[in-house]
């Protein structure tokens, strides 16, 4: 009899519960005019205050940027930029004036800033060990670094720090005076604290670093560690985007308006082959950052928008009040066909 | 066996079929040659071993994987998606120096992916496991030696043993029958599992082994079978038998099938022949069609678009970065230095540019692979899985009677629910109950029978008369639900002039009398006695069958025994006013067959005299009355008419008394015509009954109420409403279907019909005549005149509702290709269409001809196995759940247990189904290409280099984990309107079948949304954060900083976005939807904290960097808006003045009119076409009629 289906002991019936019902306690918004004019509303009275105080913000930087990739190039070699950056006899040494516009209070930060350098192309970012930075005991983890991985090509001599990254490094040097005075600047804590704690190691010591046939950018001081190397630290922490700003140091005083400073820039580094720009930049900076009106900008141009939506919005909810149930609104309605 | 054999019956002289004697015939010539090579050896454990080592086991494995073959097997057809395989390719170039990203972060997706689409693969087949399980480990008596039965399971049955299969059991593989309980070794054999039939079948074993038929029998039987191979023909079987040293032939008549059941008898012994994957019906069982939803193509050729612009961009990219990377070495001098362009490996060596390019391009098409949904399909299959779940569990479509919930059983079909165009129909068992009710008569030209048929209650609905009937009226509306309120099933007929002995003061008591015997004789059904309560229950070949003979049990004439050659029944002797015994001798039985359309018995009654009663259809029925027979005959005629238009089917009862030489003379040649073995033996023996079946005494006639099943007219109608074609196929012949059509509504007066039949007098005399050539010819033209005819109808007065029946004779003219695209568009121009008396192959034809021709989706809806080919032909197979075989709901897409189960289906769960699906698939592609927009955006600024902006691990969980689980919740839960209203609004399932939220406009706008969020994002942020600090600390934005801030941004914006699309919030949508961004906080939290060689680039990005910032808080905030604005105007605008459908409803309910008739009406009336069937439209068509005959009558009053 065991062929004969079984009697059936329980009922097959679904239970009952809201889920399974699929009646679960819902809200169902639906855009009424209310909803719509008080979300834009809304927004834009968030937005433009927000808009007016980052503005404000971006207005008490004082920002001076001086261009001086081409300054700096003497007339003699006016388009020829690569043979003079590229001789070793040229005299690099350029010195440039600049006024401060408005007082610049403690700290301002020095920056360099280049245009049209790929630090985020793929080859470029993928060149540099983190591990060899991290820990002596992986020094001669150099596989990404080609072609400035080893030394003369031997296995035995790792270049520290490896990679185009680290052999690219910016080094251009400024020195900052106010009359007379040299500004004492600051290159401590330029780097964030995970870099000079975790990602560089402070017993890893530079090792064969620019020793090969070409000599790429700056050098590095082969008695301190990588972890106290700030500039390379900022460095290597590539930009995302082609034209970038990188800390250079900070003064520690007060510039008045009106001052002038001189600045002594050895012109070191080649942009000129690659069509790039170089400048520095002395800015002060607000709670939200250095000179950006963008912020504000876009705060208030959405601000503006939303302004303008819920006025429309409004506008258009009373002059056209919608007849519901016209037929000609069911937009498949009028061609049967569906297409 | 302790009640033995109690029934020694000799059926099979009085049935007209061949049987026992089998004849050597030129197939047999053929055993042990090429396909004739099966040996068996019955009985013989020892040898068999050995000879039968060769054959299957009885184990029947239906699961798709074995465990040895789940992986490979299950990766194949994983990675045969375009998408999948792609993916794979990807991952494994990963591996290789062209990845722009670590493998595992590449590799990790596709695992999660295909490991979740394999889980869900394998729980299926668990389940599938699980159920053969359960058959092969059925227990059936297999002979264990010297005479002693014992237990097995099916699995271990070997070819060549001896089994006893008891009552109501299935045959476990296919057997060779030996002997039965009967003592001429016939048994009865219930085929529905194989055909769908659901009269028994007889078989009978050879006469040499008959004898055989105790358990001790068995010791010392020995016989050895050889065969034919194993082979799909289910009506075929040749072999011989070696038994006692002589040879029998063997025919498919002594062959029993697995699947199918033994009935009425009580054993029967049998050696199995074929096990498992040899038997007939698994050689017969072809695997399912697989199928796709039309979404789900349009889906694929939408990812095939976005290939394209993926290569395309992937192209224009390498082109660009060909052209930068050589121009960066010119000669000796170099340009961009610090990339080292003297000293560069090929990928990206200036010398080699064109290669650099290609190796460039394969890089490319790694980075934009983000295009791609890669979790879209993962998603979609979870999601069907679940809707299916609700589907399964909806309370609304759970059939308390049989117990029975929905079950959909492919989960890939859910959204095709709501794009249905056309229904194709079954009409037995679907529409109807396929149970009949005995409920009028016409004896001796009175009409008697009370009972109000459905058919009835809704003419009465349709003509507003309000039903009165012997106050039945109320208790019948509410009988309809369960027939448990009847007293008897079967039995519905009322009329107090002849029910409890009263017809013995009818005029014609004497007729009446005649008539039930008749009807407690003229049958093949048998009796089952209940020994305890004395209750007779019967078991017939036929519903019908089994009605007549429960009628005249409940009117006095109670059949209760059946020998082999007599049948009894008690009678009240309304003289002795006492049940009294009466036994009349059974001579033959002239069985039914399509052709004859009757059934005649012959019996000696007690006084010795010969009768010959005879049941049969109208249309033969009069032709045979005598001349002296035919005094009710215009009465009857009436009646009977009476009768068809309400519905139901009828039967003509007639009578004769045979001479004793008649008798002879009849039997002599009937004999001779069974016996005969020649090829027109069949004509030989209608030509015999022919002569016998002649001047009838008309008796009357009855009437049997196909009854429907409840609420398919209602049903019927919101379908209708909702913009659905209804076509009913049925195997009925055309007055059946056209009552039938008229009681679910979709025929009604005033609805002009287009018939197409072959019945014409014309052509009858032409079939008489003319040879095959010819009448194929006639019929073809004549078939071919009547559409063209129908069509040009059709054209004249398109605005004229037309029905149009078709019968399957025409049918199968009307499908030849160089017709069927004119009657296709005649029948598409016809609101309601019928087709009769078709073969499920036309059904099956029919469906496809709809399916290919108007391009539409179409369902297929249908109980037996003769809808199986139409199950399996329509997009949609439905299958009922019900009383009958199994056949129609294992091969159809979903199960249902009533017809009306489908209003809810298609306009409920359809409806939900449709639009999350569609909508979740837009969605899929806004966010990905929103996504892959950033991403492409970035490579621009980083001079196509293959350089992303983000971390590995951020590019690859993007489509796992922060911004799937919304899109899954929106395929899962939302609704546009809630269920009631889905109901009360039907017309709304028309958005499905125009597919308004799935076409080309709507997928390019979202991906156009997608686009321009991207672009949004990716300025707005990098603008914002370039190139000055971004921070009170004077630091600047690194990469990792940019690319954690847009990435941060655009989780934002697509899980608001998808908040803004979602018009139904649960809590589960919040959680999904808020979480998504939770967690990718949390998972930059959780990322960042962990060692720095594994993080990377994440280190303590967002602790150190991002967080303390105002600047990211401020970016994410404006980016986030100033991306949704546009989608937040156009929604607002749209939902406002320009409605969708299910929009106005929202609006409706916002607004709280939904109680609102005149808003209500308003919205729903809106229709792309009015509705021309339905009881809706029934009453709308008769309340214009009279609006027009009362001006007409206003009209000619003045």
């Amino acid at each position: 009899m065991d062929a004969l289906p079984r009697p059936k002991l329980k009922s097959k019936k679904p239970k009952y519960s809201r889920f399974t019902q699929q009646e679960l306690p819902a809200w169902k918004p639906i855009l009424t005019p209310g909803w719509v004019i008080a979300s834009f509303v809304a927004v834009a009275i968030l937005f433009i205050p927000a808009g007016l105080l980052c503005l404000s913000a971006s207005e008490r930087v004082v920002e001076i940027i001086d261009r001086y990739d081409d300054e700096c190039l003497p007339d003699s070699y006016s388009n020829k930029g690569d043979s003079f950056i590229q001789s070793k006899d040229t005299n690099k040494t350029c010195v440039r004036t600049m006024k401060v516009p408005k007082k610049m209070t403690a700290p301002v930060f020095i920056y360099y800033q280049l245009d049209n350098f790929y630090q985020n192309h793929r080859r470029y970012v993928k060149s540099r060990s983190d591990k060899q930075l991290r820990d002596p005991g992986f020094a001669d983890e150099t596989r990404d670094c080609k072609p400035e991985d080893n030394l003369h090509g031997d296995e035995n001599e790792p270049i520290i720090p490896c990679g185009l990254v680290a052999w690219s490094l910016f080094n251009d040097t400024y020195i900052l005076s106010k009359g007379n005075k040299v500004l004492d600047i600051n290159k401590k804590d330029i780097a964030w604290k995970s870099d000079t704690e975790i990602k560089f190691g402070s017993d890893v010591y530079p090792k064969n670093f620019q020793k090969g046939e070409l000599i790429g950018g700056g050098e590095l001081d082969e008695t301190k560690p990588l972890s106290e190397q700030e500039d390379l630290i900022v460095w290597m922490r590539t930009a995302a985007l082609p034209n970038f700003r990188k800390l250079y140091g900070k003064i520690n005083s007060d510039l008045e308006a009106n001052e002038t400073i001189t600045i002594v820039i050895q012109n070191n580094y080649n942009t000129y082959e690659f069509g790039g720009e170089k400048r520095i930049v002395l800015s002060t900076m607000s709670w939200i950052g250095g000179k950006n009106d963008f912020f504000g900008i876009a705060f208030l141009t959405i601000g503006g928008i939303c302004l303008f939506m819920a006025i429309n919005f409004i506008l258009l909810y009373v002059c056209k009040p919608r007849p519901l149930g016209d037929p000609s609104y069911l937009s498949w309605n009028r061609n049967p066909s569906g297409q | 066996m302790g009640t033995g054999r109690k029934r020694r019956l000799h059926f099979s002289k009085i049935y007209s079929f061949k049987c026992g004697k089998n004849t050597f015939d030129d197939d047999h010539s053929q055993i042990g040659g090429p396909g004739f090579s099966r040996v068996v050896y019955c009985n013989e454990t020892g040898v068999s071993e050995v000879a039968t080592q060769s054959y299957a086991d009885n184990y029947v494995r239906s699961t798709k994987y074995t465990p040895m073959t789940f992986l490979p097997k299950s990766l194949f057809e994983q990675f045969r998606r375009v998408a999948n395989f792609y993916f794979l390719v990807t991952g494994i170039m990963a591996f290789t120096p062209l990845a722009p990203y670590s493998a595992g972060s590449a590799i990790l997706p596709l695992i999660i992916v295909i490991g979740a689409t394999m889980v869900k693969e394998g729980i299926e087949d668990w389940q599938r496991q699980q159920q053969d399980h359960e058959v092969n480990n059925r227990k059936v008596k297999v002979h264990g030696g010297r005479g002693v039965f014992e237990s097995r399971e099916w699995k271990k049955l070997r070819v060549g043993d001896v089994v006893k299969v008891e009552k109501d059991q299935f045959f476990p593989a296919d057997l060779l029958l030996l002997s039965s309980s009967y003592e001429d070794a016939v048994c009865y054999v219930e085929t529905m599992n194989l055909d769908g039939e659901t009269n028994l079948k007889l078989k009978q074993s050879l006469d040499a082994t008959s004898s055989i038929n105790d358990d001790s029998n068995f010791n010392d039987f020995k016989a050895t079978v050889k065969c034919e191979d194993p082979n799909a023909s289910l009506y075929t079987f040749v072999g011989t038998m070696e038994f006692q040293e002589q040879q029998y032939a063997l025919s498919p008549q002594q062959l029993l099938l697995r699947d199918s059941k033994l009935r009425n008898t009580d054993y029967i012994y049998g050696a199995v022949i074929f096990t498992g994957h040899d038997t007939k019906v698994i050689q017969n069982s072809t695997d399912a069609p697989s199928k796709r939803s039309g979404i789900e193509r349009r889906m694929d050729s939408i990812i095939y678009f976005l290939f394209l612009i993926l290569f395309l961009i992937a192209f224009l990219g390498s082109i660009y970065f060909g052209i930068v990377t050589k121009d960066d070495l010119d000669g000796d001098r170099m340009k961009r230095w610090y990339l080292g362009p003297d000293r560069s490996e090929i990928f990206f060596d200036p010398k080699r540019a064109p290669v650099a390019a290609i190796y460039h391009f394969l890089t490319a098409l790694m980075l934009y692979s983000y295009l791609i949904p890669i979790s879209l399909y993962v998603s979609i299959e979870i999601v069907k899985v679940l809707q299916t779940v609700f589907i399964n569990n909806d309370i609304h479509m759970y059939y308390e009677v049989a117990d029975k919930p929905a079950h959909a059983r492919t989960s890939n079909l859910t959204e095709e629910l709501g794009q249905i165009d056309t229904i194709l129909s079954d009409k037995t068992g679907t529409l109807t109950c396929n149970s009949m009710e005995f409920i009028k008569c016409s004896v001796a030209g009175t009409a008697y029978g009370r009972g109000v048929t459905e058919v009835e209650r809704a003419m009465a609905k349709r003509t507003g008369s309000p039903l009165i009937v012997n106050g039945r009226d109320q208790l019948l509306d509410d009988a309809n639900d369960s027939d448990s309120t009847l007293a008897v099933k079967g039995y519905n007929f009322e009329d107090e002039r002849i029910t409890n002995g009263y017809w013995i003061h009818e005029p014609h008591s004497n007729v009446i009398q005649k008539f039930f015997r008749l009807l407690a004789i003229c049958h093949t059904a048998i009796p089952d006695v209940d020994e305890e309560t004395g209750k007779v229950t019967y078991e017939a070949e036929s519903p019908d069958e089994a009605a007549f003979v429960i009628a005249a049990r409940e009117l006095g004439f109670e059949f209760y025994k059946r020998t082999q050659t007599t049948v009894s029944f008690m009678e009240f002797d309304p003289i002795f006013k006492r049940k009294v015994e009466r036994t009349y001798e059974l001579l033959n039985v002239l069985e039914f067959n399509s052709a004859r359309k009757r059934m005649s018995v012959i019996v000696r009654d007690q006084d010795g005299k010969l009768l010959l009663l005879c049941k049969g259809a109208d249309s033969v029925m009069f032709d045979r009355l005598a001349k002296n027979g035919r005094q009710f005959e215009e009465a009857t005629k009436e009646h009977v008419h009476d009768y068809a238009d309400a519905g139901l089917r009828t039967l003509i009862l007639a009578y004769r008394e045979l001479s004793e030489d008649e008798y002879k003379e009849f039997n002599e040649k009937f004999i001779e015509a069974k016996n005969s073995v020649s090829a027109d033996r069949d004509d030989l023996i209608d030509e015999t009954t022919e002569e016998i079946e002649k001047d009838l005494i008309l008796l009357g006639a009855t009437a049997v109420e196909d009854k429907l099943q409840k609420g398919v007219p209602e049903c019927i109608d919101k379908l209708a409403q909702a913009g659905i074609k209804i076509w009913v196929l049925t195997g009925d012949k055309m007055e059946t279907a056209i009552n039938v059509g008229f009681a679910c509504s979709l025929l009604r007066q005033g609805m002009k019909q287009i018939i197409v039949t072959l019945e014409s007098p014309e052509i009858i005399a032409a079939q008489k005549a003319g040879e095959k050539n010819a009448i194929a010819k006639v019929s073809k033209d004549s078939v071919k005149k009547q559409i063209l005819a129908g069509k040009a109808q059709l054209d004249a007065s398109s605005s004229d509702p037309y029905a149009l029946i078709i019968d399957g004779k025409s049918l199968a003219y009307a499908l030849h290709d160089d017709i069927k695209n004119t009657f296709l568009e005649l029948a598409v121009g016809c609101a309601s269409v019928i087709c009769c008396r078709s073969s499920p192959k036309q059904k099956a034809l029919v469906t496809r001809l709809v399916k290919e021709g108007t391009g539409k989706t179409t369902l297929a809806i249908g109980d037996g196995a003769n809808d199986v080919g139409m199950l399996q032909e329509a997009d949609i197979g439905i299958g009922i759940s019900g009383v009958e075989g199994m056949q129609a709901v294992m091969s159809s897409d979903i199960a249902i247990a009533q017809f009306r189960f489908l209003e809810r289906l298609l306009l409920v769960h359809g409806h939900w189904c449709y639009r999350r699906i569609s909508s979740m698939i837009c969605y899929f592609f806004y966010k990905n290409i929103a996504f892959g927009t950033t991403v492409f955006l970035y490579e621009a600024y980083a001079s196509f280099s293959g350089q992303p902006a983000y971390n590995d691990w951020y590019l690859s969980l993007y489509n796992v984990f922060f911004t799937s689980l919304p899109a899954i919740a929106l395929g899962v839960f939302d609704q546009d309107v809630s269920a009631r209203f889905c109901l009360k609004f039907p017309l709304l399932y028309q958005e499905g079948v125009q597919n308004t939220l799935f076409r080309w406009r709507r997928i390019f706008g979202w991906m156009l949304n997608g686009l321009a969020s991207g672009v949004v994002i990716f300025f707005l942020c990098i603008r914002a954060l370039d190139p000055e600090s971004y921070r009170k600390n004077g630091k600047t934005a690194g990469m990792e900083v940019v690319g954690a801030t847009i990435y941060t941004c655009v989780v934002w914006v697509v899980n608001c976005q998808m908040a803004l699309a979602v018009s139904y919030f649960t809590l589960i949508q919040h959680i999904f939807i808020w979480g998504g961004i939770v967690l990718w906080y949390i998972f930059l939290l959780a990322y960042g904290a962990m060692p720095v060689n594994f993080s990377t680039t994440a280190y303590k990005v967002f602790l150190e960097t991002l967080a303390p910032s105002p600047s990211y808080w401020f970016v994410t905030l404006f980016v986030s808006i100033a991306a949704l604005i546009p989608y937040y105007c156009y929604k607002a605008v749209q939902m406002r003045f320009f409605p969708a459908y299910h929009g106005m409803i929202q609006w409706i309910r916002y607004e709280g009119h939904t109680d609102d008739p005149e808003y209500v009406n308003m919205v729903r009336q809106r229709s792309i076409r009015t509705t021309t069937v339905g009881f809706t439209a029934r009453s709308i068509a008769r309340d214009n009629n009279l609006y027009h005959l009362n001006l007409e009558r206003q009209a000619s009053a003045r």
